[in-house]
């Protein structure tokens, strides 16, 4: 399991945070990213597993982030988007993790080392 | 309303915009299809596609264009987009399961990630979203965050719907209590409970 710090995700652009991940897990690792990813980042990642996925080999991922929070601010709502603060996210390949639960503030999941 | 909402809807006569283009979304087997169809039904007599109880049974996004809902008094026109359920897993076995063969699954398998990419691509073209949830299940799914994620950050509305609340087991109040930022109705669009409901919520939200 690999705990990554804000500040290396922050130097990469989006398209290397996600390359970064899906390298990681496709590798078998579980990735904890203390800050987390956008929520249009999430969707990139979503997007990019599906083209990753490959019977007998790959089968996707397990992903867990917390709800993300919105500052709605008046600049925010004239230019049509909000600023989200993004939450410690898990990240790890579907077959070695699972979620048992989550709601707002507390997540369990079962690692297995298979 | 607010000085903006009225600007908004005044522009929004004056220049005869499109219809407003709303997503259904949500994780497979909440009852998206179920919910487009009742929809279609109740205002076209038509149908969007067929349901099934294996998962990922819609694997293309299908539009409908110019869906008139009557609410209060009023109506609004929508494109409405019924979307793939999205995952961030698809393991071909699980159809195995259900009984389909090895081929039958794999092709599902290929088949329905196909469909995930397309229902992401769909998210950045829409106007709102319609967040369909099976009332049944914990709402703090991975998918149920990143959508209402998306729909955040780029402040567009959304409109949460707890389906599937004919079941005994389903609880409505854990989604509103899951998400209490953002509206929610608590419908079974397979009976058509609470259905006009949701379609005043609908006309409040988009129109």
């Amino acid at each position: 399991m690999d705990l990554v710090s804000e500040d290396k995700l922050a130097k990469m652009q989006p398209v290397e945070k996600i390359r970064f991940i899906i390298d990681e897990v496709k590798d078998g690792k579980i990735l904890v990213l203390e800050k987390g990813l956008t929520p249009e980042e999430e969707a990139t990642l979503i997007e990019m597993t599906m083209t990753q996925i490959e019977p007998d080999d790959f089968a996707g991922i397990e992903m867990e982030s917390y709800p993300s929070q919105t500052d709605k601010s008046l600049l925010g709502k004239l230019l049509k988007k909000n600023v989200v603060r993004t939450r410690l996210t898990v990240i790890g390949p579907a077959n070695k993790l699972k979620t048992l639960k989550k709601d707002r503030d507390m997540i369990s999941a079962l690692v297995s080392s298979k | 309303m607010g000085v903006m909402g009225s600007f908004k809807k005044f522009f929004k006569r004056m220049f005869n915009k499109k219809n407003a283009r709303i997503g259904i979304y949500g994780p497979p087997n909440a009852g998206k299809t179920t919910l487009a169809n009742r929809i279609l039904r109740d205002w076209t007599g038509d149908a969007m596609g067929s349901v099934s109880h294996i998962a990922h049974e819609t694997r293309r996004a299908r539009r409908r264009e110019g869906v008139t809902i009557q609410s209060n008094g009023g109506s609004i026109s929508l494109d409405i987009i019924d979307t793939p359920g999205l995952a961030t897993k698809i393991d071909f076995h699980e159809f195995m399961e259900l009984g389909m063969n090895e081929a039958e699954s794999k092709r599902r398998a290929k088949e329905a990630t196909e469909g995930v990419i397309e229902a992401v691509k769909w998210l950045e073209n829409l106007d709102g979203v319609i967040l369909v949830m099976d009332a049944t299940e914990d709402p703090y799914t991975q998918v149920n965050v990143t959508v209402i994620g998306n729909m955040e950050a780029r402040n567009l509305p959304l409109l949460i719907v707890a389906n599937k609340t004919d079941l005994p087991e389903s609880s409505a109040t854990s989604i509103r209590e899951a998400f209490p930022q953002h509206p929610m109705v608590a419908i079974s669009a397979l009976e058509g409970k609470n259905i006009d409901t949701f379609y005043d919520e609908v006309a409040k939200r988009f129109g």
